[in-house]
């Protein structure tokens, strides 16, 4: 069994300047107290949108859009996968920036958003050519790893592992690990501490 | 079943080992990798056996969820412990809390642990606390074990040996189902601090200095190995300070090479063979250490003499300076880090040029996985004994587990805190994260022996946090403000 492969996102573009932006930004912790990821979205940047009017999850302009463009060192911290699944829920379905936090990449991965890692030149072209026009349409492309828009294409990069996941369609990890069967138990079994030394 | 280091041929079988005599010099990380190796998936990542796997309320009952919707059960439970950490109050722990979100927490992984066969240390077992203080402190972390966790801070059971890193609930929900996860190996630096401490530094200033120099970001795509003397020197607590904040300087993954110091940490703790056995299991342990010849990706060295206590003056752990330094003026910030530093000054409301030394605190909070063991808090007693928190501080000390606070109330140093002035709680996550009632109000500053001064986490959007060692908290409790801790040394 497996999930859709994913070897496209299209959609519009939401840009989000800054660097080393942690998940406690993306969904601070006090909204974390509760039994399911269903209705994250309210908390997106839950206190940046409070307290800046101007934030661009609260931008109309931007409302529908599906690419993320973030910084440097985006999503660093907390491991809480609440940040991409409020972002999934909100409706992004793939990112670009310059790197990520790397507990955050691979969360991302297992829900089904890939993240490219694109020139911090590119990604600034990108967010100035959002930011001026929002009915942009941007296409990530996995097969080749080129990101499309306004007759623009820049080449980006993304680890080969998640990359073939995406394109395999095994981005949830649980069956492919499973597909090991016993070869799981024996290699517990080779181990000292499992064996009681 | 046992290892006996004679047997050497069938040994090396055993650990997977037996081709690689000789030729080739191997790493802690490549030892564990090899020895955790299920197989390699078709997308070229690893499928890596966790042997242990720890849990709270907090990242796990989406999992548990996601396990029931595909109809599979937890593969391994018996090594699969669970703990309440994160949104547990520590004034009072009586069930039900008074939160209802919390307690509603709390009865799901109650329920789920029940259902599954998974050992949970509930309020009152006397196991219970912060998963990163108990795994150690339980002996349930050992040397050579992959350990994983639905947290980031899991990296603080590297200080064991063991190669430990953070996850995510789809990730809790891949170990559930099959005690795997897929991965990818990091590359490697080898952080060597040399040198002694000098007196009033500790730990934390240790790895305070480390993200500072190696930046926030410096270890993604890395695992840390913390060599060196003054690495080798240190107790285990310490050394779980050290690799605890590996994940704030971007490093998943952060270890020290296990030694006679881990070994005489273990022994005799629960989880921990005992008698013929802990022996077979020290000579495994013996086995782990990186070969003196093995390569490393990176090496970079810190002279540990010089180092000096740290405070952070930023929105990330990497914005620090030493206690008798001033906060760098803008010509000397990389232009990569102009935003985040610009950023920080004005959410402080600090300004180039100024020293920290005089920033008065309005909380000082002694707590979380980093510095909540009981050496953390000796250190802080030892300088609030006989002292008085500053009238207008809000003082208190969480410490890391139920373990940790019953030791240090049978030294009584739960009476030297209450008679300086800290509130005295029972053990949880409280101000770090600020999911329970310990949060800051407003704009206050905290004086905090915690990991993450990122804006809004300790419960307060505007609130803002200085990191700092336990014992630079207990001084600014007493002093009011920030101060150089070694001048209240004796």
């Amino acid at each position: 069994m497996s999930q859709p492969v994913i070897h496209k996102v299209t959609g519009r573009g939401i840009p989000l300047p800054g660097n080393d932006i942690d998940t406690d930004r993306i969904i601070p912790a006090r909204f974390l107290s509760r039994l399911t990821f269903a209705g994250l979205e309210e908390f997106v940047f839950a206190d940046e949108r409070r307290e800046n009017i101007e934030h661009p999850f609260n931008l109309k302009r931007y409302e529908g859009a599906s690419v993320l463009i973030v910084g440097r060192n985006f999503a660093c911290g907390s491991s809480r996968e609440h940040a991409p699944q409020a972002l999934l829920h909100w409706g992004i379905r793939s990112i670009v920036g310059e790197l990520y936090g790397e507990i955050f990449f691979s969360n991302c991965t297992a829900i089904g958003i890939p993240c490219f890692v694109a020139a911090s030149s590119d990604v600034q072209l990108l967010m100035g050519t959002v930011t001026a026009k929002p009915e942009t349409e941007i296409e990530l492309d996995l097969e080749t790893l080129t990101v499309r828009f306004a007759e623009q294409c820049m080449t980006a990069k993304m680890p080969e592992g998640p990359r073939r996941q995406f394109l395999d369609g095994t981005w949830n990890s649980t069956y492919s690990l499973l597909a090991a069967g016993e070869q799981i138990e024996q290699t517990a079994a080779l181990l000292p501490y499992v064996t009681g030394f | 079943m046992g290892y006996n280091p004679a047997e050497e041929v069938t040994c090396k079988r055993r650990f997977g080992c037996r081709r690689r005599e000789k030729q080739m010099a191997e790493t802690l990380l490549d030892k564990i990798w090899r020895m955790h190796n299920v197989r390699e998936l078709a997308s070229g990542q690893t499928q890596l056996f966790i042997g242990l796997h720890l849990i709270h309320e907090v990242t796990s009952p989406q999992a548990f969820q996601m396990l029931h919707e595909l109809g599979l059960k937890v593969r391994f439970p018996q090594r699969t412990f669970a703990t309440i950490d994160h949104i547990i109050p520590t004034s009072s722990q009586a069930r039900p809390f008074a939160d209802r979100s919390a307690e509603e927490m709390a009865a799901a992984l109650v329920d789920n642990c029940r259902a599954a066969g998974i050992q949970l240390f509930e309020v009152g077992s006397g196991g219970q606390g912060i998963v990163h203080v108990i795994g150690p402190e339980l002996g349930l972390t050992q040397p050579g074990m992959t350990v994983a966790c639905g947290d980031s801070h899991t990296s603080t059971h590297g200080a064991l040996g063991a190669l430990a890193f953070g996850i995510g609930t789809s990730q809790v929900k891949d170990v559930m189902a099959t005690q795997c996860t897929a991965a990818t190996k990091p590359k490697l630096r080898h952080v060597v601090i040399d040198g002694v401490l000098s007196k009033g530094v500790y730990a934390k200033d240790v790895v305070l200095a480390v993200i500072r120099r190696l930046g926030v970001k410096g270890g993604v795509g890395y695992a840390y190995e913390f060599g060196g003397s003054v690495v080798e020197a240190m107790s285990m607590e310490e050394r779980m300070t050290v690799c605890n904040m590996s994940i704030e300087g971007g490093a998943r993954v952060g270890y020290v090479n296990p030694d006679e110091t881990t070994f005489n940490y273990l022994r005799g703790r629960r989880y921990v063979p005992q008698g013929a056995a802990f022996d077979r299991a020290v000579a495994w342990w013996e086995t782990l250490s990186s070969d003196p010849a093995a390569d490393y990706d990176d090496k970079v060295r810190f002279d540990g003499s010089s180092l000096q206590p740290m405070v952070t003056w930023g929105i990330n752990p990497g914005q620090s300076i030493g206690i008798s330094e001033t906060i760098p003026t803008p010509d000397a910030v990389s232009e990569e880090e102009r935003s985040s530093y610009e950023e920080a000054l004005s959410f402080m409301s600090l300004r180039p040029n100024q020293a920290m030394a005089g920033t008065p605190i309005d909380v000082a909070f002694i707590g979380s996985c980093t510095n909540a063991r009981l050496s953390d808090l000796r250190i802080a007693a030892g300088i609030v004994r006989g002292r008085k928190v500053a009238a207008h501080v809000r003082a208190l000390v969480v410490p890391g587990s139920e373990a940790v606070a019953a030791s240090a109330e049978a030294e009584g140093l739960d009476e030297v805190f209450l008679e300086a002035g800290f509130q005295w709680r029972q053990a949880g996550c409280s101000m770090c994260i600020g999911m329970n009632a310990d949060r800051l109000n407003g704009r206050e500053i905290c004086a905090s022996s915690s990991n993450r001064n990122f804006k809004g986490r300790q419960g307060s959007a505007s609130g803002r946090t200085l990191l700092m060692s336990p014992a630079m908290v207990a001084a600014a409790a007493v002093a009011g403000e920030v101060v150089d801790v070694r001048g209240m040394l004796q």
